[in-house]
């Protein structure tokens, strides 16, 4: 067995977790190109290997089979998890990370309490200095809320629960005041000093775990990406507020490289669909659309065509453009249209794919499931980039995506997504939707796409359409 | 530390994340994050620390606990952003080799 050598606090042990949070920063930044992100992955991964190896040698760790335990389990959850996982659950996985990864920080900082308490005799959680006690408490309030609202981010996703909004009456007011009362409690037990129980901590801790709670359930399946990212943001917030509680560098530093990540995807997502954060958290979309039957009111003239129709416009096309949503990943298509891609490249035909910010269920969901169906990261155009080509584009191929297309987003000011920034297919010379159903997208508003005269509709699932469209082409 | 080196050390820290994260592609957003959820594992250090130090049933449950969530990120994280980031790095030109083989 080795000697432990380090003290903890000392110099040598900080000196190897600045070694270690500088290899995190140096994996993230080869994580800014395809070709390099694989080996800066590898980087950042040996940066935590040096880190638990350090924390490991510190003089008078003990516990070694609790330790064993705790990281054989989480060791094994962690190889399987990510060796199953597919693709299109890629969401579910980083929300399941995300809420065990809150869920750590709170069991710790319950940890550190009783720790703080029982180094002094008499102890009472007041009694802990306030410049380890306030990050305590911000850690756990945010470690539980992270916890909580990733498990409900988790359930929407798997389809555990309704992906719809649910609107509890006076919502807002309740969450508000859970709010109010877990400052309040922590301040009470930042000043009171008659408490030697933890009960007002747990009772905290609770109360976040409620608030998570009741945050998340009112937000919508197409709100997640933004929301994943909060919570993404938040676990990295609770992360570093650890590292002040334990005095810890490389906690401090991974922690807020985690927040400023989040923060950076959350921002994004919400700009790409023209809100605010506050608006997706305390605003079900266009205050809950009203659940009725999809095709009531008047049906409007549309043109409905079949897979050898499309096969045909496509195949006879210069440039296409692919842009596809979150059916696609639902559907599980994005080999059958790879393959549409392969045989209208082996005519000649230019195939690029046109991805929005929020196509899918958080941020850059499209790019990776078309990434495991080997479409060159060349070929994926983001939104600013391929706009402008639209009008230069034959046709334009909409997959699974609905709202992001919708043109009534820049014509309409009274539309619920006015002034969202889209994918301008109605732009192209022509555009064929593969769809279901004529149903209305997740903003619960009619798409005028669907009725533009050189709109044509194929009413199908996503994959079977593709598979189709592909045969056809092929038979041309 | 005191507490002013420890915000110091944050608020660059918050730079350097700002500076380095904006750069990275939307493209390779999503295993950003997976390799932010394995970085965000670095927490198990505290879930070691507590059981380490422990002398009480209920930090032994709680630590080993904090532990085995930490290892799931750590171990998942980087592992699952591995299995993606293979799929973006293999057959860098796939259209040179369409090409080369005379479009079967």
């Amino acid at each position: 067995m080795v000697q432990a050598v380090l003290q903890p606090g000392g110099d040598g042990a900080t000196a190897l977790y600045i070694v270690a949070f500088s290899l995190f920063i140096i994996g993230i930044k080869r994580g800014t190109h395809p070709t390099t992100a694989k080996q800066g992955n590898l980087v950042a991964a040996v940066g935590m290997a040096l880190a638990v190896v350090t924390t490991l040698l510190l003089d008078g760790i003990g516990n070694w089979g609790l330790i064993a335990l705790g990281l054989g389990v989480g060791t094994a959850v962690g190889v399987i998890a990510s060796v199953r996982v597919q693709m299109t659950e890629m969401p579910q996985m980083v929300a399941l990370y995300n809420g065990v990864g809150g869920g750590a920080v709170a069991l710790i900082s319950w940890a550190e309490i009783r720790h703080g308490i029982s180094e002094i005799d008499h102890g009472t959680i007041a009694s802990i200095p306030l410049d380890t006690l306030i990050p305590i408490l911000f850690a756990a309030v945010v470690g539980s809320v992270s916890f909580w609202g990733s498990n409900i981010a988790f359930a929407k996703l798997q389809d555990l629960i309704p992906t719809k909004p649910l609107a509890v009456p006076g919502q807002q007011a309740i969450n508000v005041v859970l709010l109010i009362g877990i400052v309040a409690a922590c301040v009470s037990i930042a000043v009171g000093n008659d408490d030697p129980s933890q009960l007002t901590f747990i009772a905290i801790l609770i109360a976040a775990g409620l608030l998570g709670n009741l945050v998340v359930l009112p937000i919508g399946g197409a709100d997640m990406p933004v929301v994943i990212s909060l919570l993404n943001a938040f676990t990295g917030l609770s992360a570093a507020a650890a590292g002040f509680a334990l005095d810890n560098v490389a906690l401090i530093v991974a922690g807020t490289l985690v927040g400023s990540s989040g923060t950076i995807l959350t921002m994004e997502m919400a700009t790409a669909m023209n809100r605010s954060v506050a608006n997706v958290l305390f605003a079900g979309f266009g205050g809950a659309p009203t659940g009725g039957a999809s095709g009531s009111g008047e049906e409007r003239p549309h043109v409905a065509i079949g897979a050898q129709d499309a096969a045909i416009k496509l195949a006879y096309a210069d440039t296409v453009v692919i842009v596809p949503g979150y059916g696609l990943a639902v559907a599980q298509a994005q080999h059958a249209i790879k393959e549409v891609g392969d045989e209208l490249e082996k005519r000649g035909v230019t195939v690029n794919y046109a991805i929005h910010p929020v196509a899918g269920r958080m941020p850059g969901h499209m790019n990776v499931l078309l990434a495991e169906a080997d479409v060159p990261y060349e070929n994926l155009k983001e939104m600013e980039e391929i706009n402008p080509e639209m009008a230069r584009t034959d046709v334009a191929v909409v997959v699974g995506a609905n709202d992001v297309t919708n043109p009534a987003a820049k014509t309409d000011p009274d539309s619920p997504i006015a002034g969202m920034p889209i994918i301008e297919v109605n732009e192209a010379q022509q555009v064929i939707v593969i769809k279901r159903s004529l149903s209305p997208g997740f903003a619960g508003i009619d798409n005028d796409l669907f009725y533009e005269p050189n709109t044509s509709m194929l009413f199908a699932d996503a994959k079977q359409a593709a598979a189709d469209i592909a045969a056809e082409i092929q038979n041309l | 530390m005191s507490l002013m080196t420890e915000i110091t050390i944050l608020v660059l820290a918050a730079f350097v994340g700002f500076e380095v994260i904006s750069k990275v592609p939307t493209t390779l957003h999503t295993p950003l994050m997976s390799q932010t959820n394995a970085i965000h594992g670095i927490v198990m250090l505290g879930g070691l620390i507590v059981v380490g130090y422990a002398n009480d049933p209920l930090e032994y449950v709680i630590g080993t606990i904090a532990i085995a969530f930490g290892a799931i990120n750590i171990v998942g994280g980087f592992m699952v952003t591995d299995r993606m980031l293979g799929m973006f790095s293999k057959k860098p030109k796939p259209k040179a080799d369409a090409d080369a083989k005379g479009g079967t």
